[in-house]
């Protein structure tokens, strides 16, 4: 095809139009199966973002249009009532509150402890250094299922229960090896230089850390407070059972379930009271999407 | 994490680089100085020491404690029964039930995902398609998502009376067709959903395993004449099967953790044909009127050894292969 292509554009190379149009046309039929894939995966990806386009609809609808609409996306007339019956009957407001308090509490903790003991691990040879990465390494893998019994026994044991803190605790202690070995392969990788200077100079320990590392190591602290607000966001067992006799802490969460369990039949509430509870995420997203790429692709590289 | 120097897909930390102090030491003020360092690297690990430990090592052994006792988790005493909860797990046959449909469950999520992701991540990595940022971001976007919010939303897509999947079936005459509430197919539609759920995060694991392998070599491939078929089988191919093992080790693992999703979509329904593990788990320990605490340890015990043999199976398979692929 290429081949046949190319004598026409040579033959005329004086009249200014006829070059370019057999070689557009040559380019449009190179490209002609890479438009064909774009569209494939473009329908893919309606299809795939389908259950969200239609949360979004239903949010807006009235109930007894969901049950009547059929596959039409668009409301017949935005219902932003629907919002207001999730925000302050279905409790939203107060769970938002909660899941925004767990997760950035946190995530604070998450990171701060994690930059500390990657800097350490990652830097430096002590005794029971080897030791110490060894078991994290090794409990990489615990599901939570596995320690959910005695995390419970523990947090009612130090009354802890029944209160947000407790859960934040639990929350911020559990499965976050994966953002040590991220700070301490960084740590590892760079030069040895920076401390030799910063100990002539006469920094300490803490201040080598605090003035010199930690400013460089900006771009893992905001992978790592990324994907643990992810996961914190997101989680779902631990506030579940901690919130158990409360339903004041509840995240959303659990308390999209309880909303459901509750008033089965309004559909479009509990449309709009997950629009409310992934907004924030998916906001977090679109602006944070290269350190979610980047912490996730991570863990394959390292 | 992109320009950091480890591209290598070896699991363990290499040993390399560390600010390496002079190991024999011998003055005294050196071994003070030492000493101090050392205090504030411990220092620096008391945090993760006390909530890692409090919240990771110590329910890993407390665990074993537990269920070896009676304890309806209310009261305080708890009555030492030895191997008695081991005996009546194992004995349950909804145990058995539930460990063959969290392995059948893995079966199906895990190819699906792993080569899915594969040709996906084959196609996006293209630079002759056009917006394959966007559409990678498109791909992605349910792994952000709240999974227990997915699964409520999931059990109204796919109502029979009124979801919108039931308008699609009735269109082409197939009249309402419940998924999630026949036992025979709640399983393979919560690992699909599951498999769609979390998809982007085994294509950002293949887009950037393909991001490895170095252009030139391409380059060079293309001079020497070779088709893309040829290319992909001698070029892509072999440098990508570390990847492979790596990536399936990591998406194997995942579908350990579809709590979240089976829990709100099916609450391991219908009759108990939805119930992994975690579900069982659990009903016992929590869902219960009377907790059996004690028995649900035994279960989550063994839960956690059956995680344990298939992880450790698998990075023994990759440790087989990278050694043989060393050799040759």
């Amino acid at each position: 095809m290429t081949t046949l292509d190319r004598p026409t554009s040579a033959r005329t190379p004086h009249d200014p139009t006829p070059p370019e149009r057999p070689s557009r046309g040559h380019r449009w039929r190179r490209r002609l199966p890479w438009w064909l894939l774009v569209a494939v995966l473009g329908v893919i990806a309606l299809l795939w973002i389908y259950p969200f386009i239609w949360m979004v609809s239903a949010s807006l609808k009235s109930p007894a249009e969901i049950f009547a609409g059929g596959l039409s996306l668009l409301p017949e007339e935005l219902r932003w009532e629907n919002y207001a019956r999730a925000w302050t009957d279905g409790n939203f407001r107060r769970y938002l509150l909660n899941t925004a308090v767990v997760t950035i509490a946190t995530v604070v903790i998450v990171t701060v402890r994690c930059a500390l003991a990657g800097y350490v691990l990652g830097r430096y040879r002590f005794p029971g250094s080897r030791l110490i990465l060894g078991i994290l390494v090794a409990t990489l893998f615990v599901p939570t299922g596995y320690t959910i019994i005695p995390v419970v026994k523990l947090s009612m044991q130090l009354g802890l229960l029944d209160q947000l803190s407790g859960m934040i605790l639990a929350l911020s202690g559990g499965a976050n090896v994966a953002a040590i070995l991220i700070y301490a392969g960084y740590f590892r990788g760079l030069p040895a230089e920076l401390e030799e200077a910063a100990v002539v100079d006469g920094a300490g320990f803490l201040r080598t850390f605090s003035r010199i590392m930690l400013p460089l190591s900006m771009p893992v602290t905001a992978t790592v407070s990324v994907l643990t607000f992810l996961f914190t966001w997101n989680a779902f067992f631990l506030p579940l059972v901690f919130s158990f006799s409360n339903p004041d802490l509840r995240t959303v969460s659990v308390g999209m379930q309880a909303f459901v369990g509750e008033n089965s039949t309004d559909w479009s509430g509990m449309a709009a009271a997950g629009v409310i509870s992934l907004i924030p995420i998916v906001a977090l997203f679109a602006f944070m999407q290269r350190y979610f790429v980047e912490g996730i692709a991570g863990s394959v590289k390292s | 994490m992109s320009d950091s120097s480890v591209l290598t897909p070896a699991p363990a930390p290499p040993d390399r680089g560390r600010s390496l102090a002079p190991r024999p030491v011998r003055r005294p003020a050196q071994r003070a100085r030492l000493r101090r360092r050392n205090l504030w690297i411990y220092a620096f690990l008391l945090p993760t020491f006390v909530l890692y430990g409090m919240y990771t090592l110590y329910p890993m052994v407390a665990s074993y404690w537990y269920s070896l006792v009676e304890w309806n988790g209310f009261t305080a005493d708890q009555r030492f029964v030895g191997l008695e909860n081991y005996r009546a797990v194992l004995a349950d046959p909804m145990f058995w039930s539930a460990v063959r449909i969290t392995l059948v469950f893995m079966l199906i999520v895990a190819p699906l995902r792993v080569f899915g992701a594969f040709f996906l991540a084959m196609m996006l990595n293209s630079p002759k398609l056009p917006f394959s940022a966007f559409f990678r971001t498109m791909y992605f976007l349910p792994v952000v998502t709240t999974t227990a919010i997915v699964g409520v939303v999931m059990r109204f897509v796919l109502d029979p009376a009124s979801g919108p999947l039931s308008y699609v079936t009735e269109l082409f005459g197939l009249g309402p067709v419940d998924l999630l509430g026949s036992s025979a197919t709640a399983l393979p539609t919560a690992a699909v959903i599951y498999v769609w759920k979390f998809f982007g995060i085994t294509l950002i694991y293949w887009l950037a395993a393909l991001q490895t392998v170095p252009k030139d070599l391409y380059e060079a491939a293309r001079i020497d004449g070779a088709g893309a078929v040829q290319t992909f089988r001698h070029i892509t191919l072999p440098l990508l099967i570390p990847f492979l093992l790596i990536i399936t080790v990591l998406t194997v693992e995942d579908c350990f953790h579809a709590f979240d999703l089976m829990q709100t979509m099916t609450a391991g329904g219908p009759f108990y044909s939805t119930e992994i593990i975690e579900i069982y788990i659990y009903r016992f320990a929590f869902a219960a009127t009377i907790p059996q605490l004690g028995f649900a340890s035994a279960a989550a015990v063994l839960f956690g050894l059956l995680v344990l043999a298939v992880v450790g199976v698998q990075l023994w398979v990759t440790m087989l292969a990278r050694r043989s692929g060393a050799r040759s």
